[in-house]
């Protein structure tokens, strides 16, 4: 697995057609028609944006190419064959995520599906020489909500500490909102949009529940045994001192922010429609006035 | 309940059953001593043999080893009955090191803790603190631990240097009756084996009800004790029970166990012992 051609083998049969892009919410898919076809799924095994070695001595060469190059690229290959020839063939990363999820009755391809993504999301959260405190904006929020950066470092400890059995811990973004398709929060304030750590077991993200995921850690044990044994604090521990991206984490919360903003935008505009359908005053005879013998047989118009 | 004789009946080795320590339970190689010496056990009085002269030897021994004399563990930490490295090349020395010593270990002394904060639940036998922890699918947070307690116990016990092969007598003939022939069966358990996602156990159980062996797979910590079905073997999927020796290759690491590491005799053991409590076949009653 030499870490120099990780980068050519990304881009080498890509047409110009295909976007391969760099940002976290746009579509993963390429479509290969002018390259060699070896396999007809296509959801891409994504390398981490730096060498394999690059993240030691917290996390060893020999843990990214097992990781990354066996786990990793086994669910991409496993979810490829899955959806081949099928509806799901041609979504996205996240649209085959929701659509499996089935809202909780989960289908075969979640498992690999919600895996892929959460590992991609995983390298992109580290990077060599990282680790210190966030700055800026999410900064702000996480002294508002957490009371001060300790209290997160705290509590992501705690939530990946405790997660027993697989799983992940995360740092999210949540927006005041109810799973049902009219729900309105009568009064709409930044207070009602939080950062929140949760955990969650196996492949399970929080974008089923409709979160906004910013930062994530995997507790499987296969993340941290060759490294840490069964020392999961420690790996916790390095995790937040030494690999931890917070520009990423920033990044994430304000394209995050961006799509909270368009999606009040769009409830409202739909709002505006809405109000416009009020009683007319001439219907307001059927309404408010006569009596119930007045009560006409042929029907009014609406 | 929990001052019915059973607690003191030690009806099997893979039963832990409570015992109070006086000197600690790491005094003696993790093993329990109540096994050896009931103490304070009302019903035991008039057979307690004159101990005097021993326990001043032990409190000399503990002196020396600066133990303090009023530890008591409500639950202990058994290890294999084989060698950390008889296993190998199966399975490490260092796998059985951390699995047992760490892993396990963390899991019995995490159990005394809750226990020792709050010991409401305190009397159990393990397989009843399972089933009461269960709480019928809500489980309480003592669960997760005193299962997986019980789990590796059991986990050890099924395994033994030399082990793989094929079972023989009863046990054959009762695979052979409910899977066709062993090769289907071991076929079943080892994809069972793959197609776990995440972590947890997959078992070879008798069904109470049905009456036959069946394969079952449980996440995380659950057991079959839970829903009443007898367990003969069990087989650990977490990760950390075979990524120090084959990463990710979980294939190998079920197929070795099936070839290599499962200890038929114990699994023919429990079957026998099942056969009290289920009965498998029709009584053979000759026909005058």
């Amino acid at each position: 697995m030499a870490s120099a051609s990780y980068l050519t083998s990304a881009f080498v049969y890509a047409p110009e057609s295909c976007r391969l892009s760099q940002t976290l919410q746009t579509q993963r898919r390429c479509t290969r028609k002018s390259g060699p076809a070896r396999i007809l799924a296509s959801i891409d095994l994504k390398p981490p944006p730096y060498a394999l070695n690059a993240l030691e001595p917290h996390m060893s060469k020999e843990t990214l190419e097992y990781h990354w190059g066996k786990h990793h690229r086994g669910y991409v290959n496993n979810l490829n064959k899955q959806i081949e020839g099928t509806e799901l063939d041609e979504m996205s990363l996240e649209s085959i995520i929701s659509a499996s999820y089935n809202k909780g009755d989960i289908l075969p391809a979640f498992n690999n599906a919600a895996q892929v993504w959460n590992h991609e999301f995983f390298w992109e959260s580290m990077k060599p020489g990282g680790g210190g405190k966030p700055s800026g904006e999410l900064l702000e929020l996480i002294n508002r909500d957490f009371g001060s950066f300790e209290g997160l470092i705290h509590e992501f400890k705690l939530a990946a500490t405790n997660q027993f059995g697989s799983g992940w811990a995360w740092l999210i973004y949540k927006e005041h909102k109810l799973d049902v398709p009219n729900a309105r929060n009568p009064r709409p304030s930044e207070e009602d949009k939080k950062l929140v750590v949760v955990k969650s077991p196996n492949a399970i993200n929080p974008l089923v529940w409709e979160y906004h995921p910013l930062l994530t850690l995997d507790v499987w044990e296969h993340a941290y045994y060759l490294d840490y044994e069964n020392r999961r604090t420690d790996y916790i521990s390095t995790f937040l001192n030494k690999l931890v991206s917070w520009e990423t984490v920033s990044s994430r919360l304000e394209a995050a922010k961006v799509l909270v903003a368009e999606r009040e935008r769009e409830m409202e505009e739909i709002d505006a429609i809405d109000d416009m359908d009020t009683i007319e005053p001439d219907d307001a005879d059927m309404y408010f006035g006569g009596d119930a013998d007045d009560f006409p047989e042929d029907e009014e118009e609406e | 309940m929990s001052w019915s004789i059973s607690n003191y009946l030690i009806s099997s080795s893979n039963e832990l059953s409570r015992c109070k320590l006086p000197y600690g339970s790491e005094g003696q190689r993790g093993k329990c001593q109540a096994l050896n010496r009931p103490t304070n056990i009302s019903a035991y009085n008039s057979l307690k043999t004159p101990s005097f002269k021993f326990d001043q030897v032990q409190k000399r021994k503990d002196h020396v080893l600066k133990k303090p004399r009023n530890i008591s563990a409500y639950y202990s930490l058994k290890p294999p009955n084989y060698k950390f490295d008889a296993l190998e090349p199966y399975m490490s020395q260092r796998t059985l090191e951390v699995h047992w010593g760490q892993h396990h270990r963390g899991y019995v002394e995490r159990l005394n803790e809750y226990l020792a904060k709050d010991d409401i639940l305190y009397g159990h036998t393990l397989d009843e603190l399972i089933r009461v922890t269960y709480n019928n699918g809500n489980p309480l947070p003592e669960f997760n631990v005193a299962a997986q307690a019980w789990n590796h116990d059991f986990f050890w016990e099924s395994m033994q240097p030399g082990g793989g092969n094929l079972p023989i007598l009863g046990l054959l003939q009762q695979i052979e009756k409910d899977f066709g022939s062993f090769s289907n069966f071991r076929e079943e358990f080892i994809e069972t084996a793959l197609t776990l996602f995440g972590s947890g156990w997959v078992w070879l159980v008798l069904k109470r009800n049905e009456r036959r062996l069946a394969i079952a797979t449980t996440t995380n910590a659950v057991t079959p004790l839970v829903w009443d079905d007898i367990p003969l073997l069990s087989l650990d999927m977490w990760e950390h029970a075979y990524y120090l020796d084959y990463k990710n290759d979980r294939a190998r690491y079920a197929n070795v166990f099936m070839d290599h590491l499962v200890s038929w005799n114990v699994a023919l053991g429990r079957m026998a012992r099942a056969q009290s409590f289920v009965n498998l076949g029709e009584p053979k009653i000759p026909v005058a």
